[in-house]
């Protein structure tokens, strides 16, 4: 008797562990779904809340791509995100080499003062980034989003390689030091190499940062020709506030996630370590 | 290290000591170089602007709410995840999609899902009873708030998730072992080895996620109706420097909220420094 009373019990626990599951995964996917959904449909079908469209229509993503603004927007984001990814990256490889290996007077300092840069509030800086955008003639230009975005990649990118470079063997260092290599040699020929794949993880979550980026990219333009896609998206309205064109938000919404989902899915396992890699030591 | 010190110095440093000056200074956005100095007035004004302590409140109980939440709601999500079963790596996939989708993205998703009169998740409650009547989430002030906890809960939850997933795959296995063993209850291994065992990974994702908490910007500036009395810190920061055009005035705010976010820093680091530096 018992014996079927633990065994149900267990019935129950797997069935309550798999609806879990589900539930998981239902709430994760269901506001993007729900976005694919609405930018297929069009007219009034949009404001009935059919869970799958009636008529499947592309006229949302034809309409978003008749004015400039949305190509241009997506444009200037490659752009200001591919640049300032490999800025970033070359930057944070050098530093992070020094901070991992060579020891020198106030390390310790310098590893804390990057830690606090990627923790504070970029409306900290925000009015004298403005005026130093302004000094240097780059307002309402890409390389002035470039610029800004250097503050929240650089330090964020020095961290996380630091910690992923700290893991390779001191031995092949060692070995290289023997051979009479420098600091550069080492770095360049031992290094770069081994942490490649560590590279291109810190890349790709520098790339979804900068391509995420609003505060500065809001603040620091002003025309449609160099806005990047979130603000081209905040930005999206129609004739009066309380009739934003939603059919078209979600088509460009859908445009702009799709690829960040696909990098993403595809990275899959890198994400997961370089978004550990800085917090957890294991 | 050179070249990155200099850009670090160049790109955060310096406007960072410019705000502190600006914020001592009456300087208006068409005409910085012209300002006076004017001393602590910004911070006087600032302090007897009702606005700024409503800001200041709406960010505490913004951080306070939304934190736990995902603490506990990633913790569970972990677990779930660390457990061997068919189909996990598409339920690590699908956990991953919202991280993945840009922050002001996932605003206008869920403000299209809570739309007052067509939104989907309005249908559904009035559907199974919940309310009575379509809730204007995001229009009405005081509902706007807990509209902004709920998206960043659902955002960052699988940031949460994934960190204290790894943390819990550093774990040492032998304990849960020798406990299982020992014939010790599920509950009691969670409550006292689980959780101990996890605490310093839990302090981490606890100070990323309160300091990211802290400078909200982008959910609230889509999200909420505009009003000025559902601003936090960083949108009535950027909203005097902007909007109103007042340099002074809106670095007085960022001065503020750069203090917070540093005493909350230096209060953590003091907890979790082994945690966070490692074997520096």
């Amino acid at each position: 008797m018992s014996h079927i009373v633990l065994k149900l019990q267990q019935r129950a626990r797997h069935l309550f562990f798999c609806l879990f599951c589900v539930l998981i995964a239902l709430l994760c996917l269901f506001p993007f779904y729900w976005a694919i959904v609405s930018s297929l449909k069009s007219g009034a079908d949009i404001f009935a809340t059919d869970l799958v469209p009636k008529c499947i229509t592309f006229q949302n993503y034809y309409t978003i791509f008749q004015d400039r603004t949305f190509s241009c927007a997506l444009l200037n984001s490659t752009i200001v995100s591919f640049v300032t990814v490999c800025i970033a990256l070359a930057l944070a490889a050098l530093a992070s080499f020094a901070l991992a290996r060579i020891s020198f007077r106030g390390r310790k300092r310098i590893l804390i003062a990057i830690l606090s840069v990627t923790m504070f509030p970029q409306v900290a800086v925000l009015s004298g980034m403005f005026e130093l955008i302004r000094t240097l003639g780059l307002y309402n230009q890409r390389s002035a989003l470039i610029l800004s975005y250097m503050t929240v990649t650089v330090p964020f990118t020095a961290w996380t390689l630091t910690s992923f470079m700290r893991e390779v063997p001191k031995e092949l260092e060692e070995a290289a030091i023997i051979d009479g290599a420098g600091h550069f040699t080492i770095l360049t020929k031992i290094f770069l190499p081994i942490v490649s794949p560590a590279l291109v993880t810190t890349g790709l979550l520098a790339f979804v940062a900068a391509w995420n980026e609003f505060l500065f990219a809001l603040t620091f333009t002003l025309t449609n020709e160099v806005r990047t896609v979130p603000v081209a998206i905040a930005m999206l309205s129609g004739a009066s506030q309380h009739e934003l064109p939603w059919g078209n938000i979600m088509a460009a919404s859908v445009l702009v996630t799709l690829p960040l989902v696909a990098l993403v899915l595809i990275f899959q396992r890198r994400i997961i370590s370089g978004l550990t890699a800085g917090a957890v030591k294991g | 290290m050179t070249p990155c010190l200099f850009v670090l110095l160049s790109v955060a440093a310096w406007p960072l000591f410019r705000t502190f000056l600006f914020s001592l200074t009456d300087a208006q956005l068409g005409d910085i170089p012209h300002a006076q100095f004017v001393g602590f007035a910004n911070f006087a004004e600032l302090f007897a602007d009702d606005n700024w302590w409503s800001a200041v409140k709406n960010t505490l109980l913004f951080a306070t709410f939304s934190v736990p939440c995902e603490a506990i709601l990633g913790l569970m999500i972990a677990l779930v995840l660390h457990k061997t079963f068919m189909g996990r790596g598409l339920l690590r996939a699908a956990v991953l999609v919202p991280w993945a989708i840009p922050t002001i993205v996932s605003a206008r998703m869920w403000s299209w899902m809570l739309h007052d009169v067509y939104g989907v998740i309005n249908e559904l409650l009035v559907w199974i009873g919940a309310i009575a009547a379509p809730l204007p989430w995001t229009a009405a002030p005081e509902l706007s708030l807990i509209t902004i906890v709920l998206v960043d809960v659902w955002k960052t939850t699988p940031f949460m998730a994934l960190l204290l997933l790894a943390g819990l795959q550093a774990l040492p296995q032998d304990c849960f072992e020798a406990a299982l063993v020992d014939g010790v209850s599920r509950k009691r291994i969670f409550f006292r080895i689980t959780l101990p065992l996890l605490r310093p990974t839990l302090i981490v994702a606890l100070i990323f996620r309160t300091l990211d908490a802290l400078r909200i910007f982008d959910l609230v500036y889509i999200l909420s109706s505009g009003d000025a009395d559902t601003d936090t810190m960083s949108v009535y920061a950027r909203r005097h420097f902007v909007d109103y055009a007042n340099v002074g005035h809106g670095s007085a705010a960022a001065v503020c909220l750069f203090f917070i976010v540093a005493l909350v820093t230096v209060l953590y680091i003091n907890i979790g420094r082994h945690n966070i530096l490692g074997e520096v």
